[in-house]
């Protein structure tokens, strides 16, 4: 591989695009030329800078809540909002719809084909998790110390919710809170991986012999049991990553 | 779409929870490609809603997909056609391959400075990219697009994207480098 090659290449690299060979190539050439090895390092330096999040830009609250007020208004009203800015009739449309989406839960099972209860409860995962990307609701208690969120559940759950700290494989704890599947208060733990959300849920039980993960609207629910535990993890993450996750989880140390 | 035809004829609920389920989840997203393209607040509130506003009008045609990706594309649309001076075609001089070209060779390796990545810095550079390099940055580190992602976005072939993607961090790698060696870089626009 020439260097001009390389130069166009390590991008391929860097973003995870490039295939096993040509990857192989490159790395060789990398560890021949100096200059490009320079420019790699560079490139790898300037990406983890543009990962800050302080550099993303996330919609303002006032500008979210007219497409997610939560409100349920019963008769839409005349308007003399400008078009651009949004009519206030399809506020309210979106006020209702909201609220529709936000206090039945079940309701959302409800528009798939019928499914198993256990798909039902997987998808009140599901709609949990989506409730708790809403401003406000992803966490009772923020902290990214598996320390200081398991005792925080104590008398709030009649049962004691494991809590890993999977930090050191990418996914930071970053608090938890509590959360109602089929009808009974359940231990959510949020993590991340990158800008993604990871919800946990858990809740004494049994999972049906092997669970097929579940996907709606772009959301993927892996659901898995062990220890007397029933866990249902949600994210918007890809199915891999999702299931890497699952896996660190299951293989992670408790903290008893 | 005029807040009367909307009156006239209101978008069914079940429709709605659809959107709110399918399409809202990717708000921040809609929000950040918008606030890089057009880089100030109110214009960017003025792309989203307007995007939004649009992809209710289009959901009907959204046949399942990658929601992120229908919406993004709607996002990038809506930027250049209301901003008009935002638009590749405002900034032809942009896409000339002298402007879009791999910048000549910096300082030599061996004296290689670590770059100026500080939010502040980065924050100038990236504004100071052209729109099509600012795009594909924004799309690809931001976003964490895939190539793919990002051509079914911008309506450009993958081939295009790894181009524009080298193009654009090298830029940035030139302008966030010492400035003793990158005197005269900064007068691009």
């Amino acid at each position: 591989m020439t260097c001009d090659e390389t130069r166009l290449l390590l991008h391929a690299y860097l973003d995870d695009e490039l295939d096993a060979a040509q990857s192989a190539s490159l790395l060789a050439h990398l560890g021949a030329c100096n200059a490009c090895a320079a420019r790699y390092a560079d490139h790898a330096q300037l990406r983890t800078a543009l990962a800050q999040p302080a550099l993303y830009r996330r919609a303002p609250d006032a500008l979210r809540a007219r497409w997610r007020a939560t409100a349920p208004v019963a008769a839409p009203a005349s308007t003399t909002a400008r078009p651009r800015r949004g009519p206030l009739a399809f506020a309210l449309a979106a006020g209702f719809a909201g609220a529709l989406l936000l206090t039945s839960p079940a309701w959302i099972g409800s528009l798939r084909a019928p499914g198993t209860a256990d798909d039902a409860l997987v998808a009140q995962a599901v709609s949990g998790h989506l409730r708790s990307l809403q401003p406000q609701h992803l966490m009772d208690v923020a902290s990214t110390d598996r320390h200081t969120v398991k005792p925080w559940f104590e008398g709030r759950l009649d049962f004691s919710p494991e809590v890993k700290d999977l930090a050191g494989q990418g996914f930071p704890l970053a608090g938890g809170r509590l959360d109602v599947v089929g009808g009974r208060t359940v231990a959510a733990l949020v993590y991340r991986r990158h800008l993604h959300v990871i919800n946990v849920f858990q809740w004494p039980g049994e999972a049906a012999a092997d669970p097929q993960p579940y996907r709606q609207h772009g959301y993927t629910a892996i659901e898995w049991s062990g220890g007397g535990m029933r866990y249902v993890a949600v994210s918007d993450l890809n199915e891999a990553e999702l299931r890497q996750f699952v896996r660190e989880y299951r293989e992670g140390a408790p903290l008893r | 779409m005029s807040a009367d035809s909307f009156a006239a004829a209101p978008t069914d609920a079940v429709t709605m929870a659809r959107f709110e389920a399918v399409v809202l989840p990717w708000f921040d997203a809609a929000y950040n490609l918008a606030r890089w393209l057009v880089r100030n607040d109110a214009d960017a509130q003025d792309v989203v809603q307007e995007s939004l506003l649009r992809a209710l009008r289009y959901f009907g045609s959204f046949r399942g997909g990658d929601a992120r990706v229908w919406l993004l594309a709607i996002v990038r649309n809506t930027c250049y056609t209301l901003h008009a001076r935002h638009a590749p075609e405002s900034q032809r001089e942009s896409l000339d391959d002298e402007v879009l070209a791999l910048p000549d060779e910096g300082p030599s390796p061996e004296a290689r400075t670590l770059l100026a990545v500080d939010i502040g810095s980065l924050q100038q550079a990236l504004e100071r990219l052209p729109p099509p390099l600012r795009e594909v940055i924004v799309l690809r580190e931001l976003e964490e697009c895939s190539y793919k992602e990002i051509a079914a976005v911008t309506g450009q072939k993958i081939g295009t994207v790894m181009s524009r993607l080298a193009r654009a961090r090298e830029r940035l790698r030139a302008d966030l480098s010492p400035p003793s060696t990158e005197a005269g870089r900064h007068d691009v626009r």
